[in-house]
């Protein structure tokens, strides 16, 4: 099982997510201004500013090289996980439906958060039991998921609504309470907490995070067996 | 040819920057201000202004979330 993660100059947690992908398979960083994805088995798209999150946060980064081949990798099937930045990107390259817009308390805000689980059927969250709560930091400035009511509905029908702020966690204003969903084909998963920054209790505050990494390997190695 | 876009929050989308601007004004002595939004200009030199209009679908606004309006001078 071999991750591929990319890198953006204004990325600042692909070195995490290669740390947490590396506790489950085997991992490395791909430039953005790379094609190559070098036979990865899923891309993670990670946290931070890519390109000074100009104009719009992701809305830059969507047209990268190395997001093409990305969004080629996701319509053969491919599994991409994409974090705070990478969620950004993913809605902005249309491979998520939504937007992410600016928190409602208008500020940058760290904090742990508590999540529930509401969809553990797919690729993200196989390794969660169903409401299950998972503990795991956030940090963004542009959080505030937002879809048509017309779209929710339809992500509601198909499990597309994989996670969501614990009542009295929904910092950012989100939808329903949205913190992660995932695409129709639920190859592609987009979340705003950070899951590489909650894999080691020393430094994470809790490993909850590592559940979306070992759920990832399970569906990677799973579809192959 | 210089034009001017202007992208604003779609209606009915919560504007948070709006809605502090407008608390914000009465207490600076301004009444009788309301529906205030906030959104962004893009000013630009174009060769051809048939391409402002797939600019703004593609990269200039996001139009799930943004309503654009575009002013050629």
């Amino acid at each position: 099982m071999r991750f591929g993660v990319l890198r953006f100059p204004g990325s600042c947690d692909e070195v995490d997510a290669l740390h947490a992908a590396r506790r489950v398979g085997d991992a490395e960083l791909i430039w953005h201004g790379e094609r190559d994805l070098r036979g990865a088995d899923a891309i993670i798209v990670p946290g931070g500013f890519s390109y000074g999150d100009y104009l719009r946060a992701g809305a830059i980064a969507r047209f990268a090289p190395a997001m093409e081949s990305v969004i080629e990798f996701a319509r053969e099937g491919g599994l991409v996980l994409g974090i705070c930045n990478g969620f950004q990107v993913l809605c902005e390259a249309r491979l998520l439906p939504g937007a992410l817009l600016p928190n409602v308390n208008l500020r940058f805000t760290s904090r742990q958060v508590e999540l529930e689980v509401l969809y553990s059927g797919g690729s993200f969250t196989a390794a969660c039991a169903l409401g299950e709560r998972l503990s795991i930091p956030a940090k963004h400035a542009w959080g505030r998921y937002y879809a048509e009511p017309h779209t929710l509905e339809a992500m509601d029908r198909s499990g597309q609504l994989v996670l969501r702020y614990a009542p009295g966690e929904n910092f950012n204003g989100s939808v329903h309470d949205i913190a992660g969903v995932c695409n129709e084909r639920g190859n592609v998963f987009g979340l705003m907490p950070h899951p590489e920054h909650a894999v080691d209790e020393l430094v994470g505050g809790s490993a909850d995070g590592l559940k979306i990494f070992e759920s990832m390997r399970l569906a990677v190695e799973g579809a192959r067996a | 040819m210089r034009a001017r876009v202007l992208i604003r929050p779609k209606q009915g989308i919560l504007d948070p920057q709006g809605v502090a601007v407008e608390r914000a004004l009465p207490a600076l002595g301004f009444s009788g201000v309301e529906n205030v939004h906030v959104g962004r200009l893009v000013e630009l030199d174009v060769d051809d202004p048939a391409q402002l209009q797939p600019m703004c679908e593609k990269l200039l606004a996001n139009p799930l979330v943004e309503d654009y309006e575009i002013i050629v001078e």
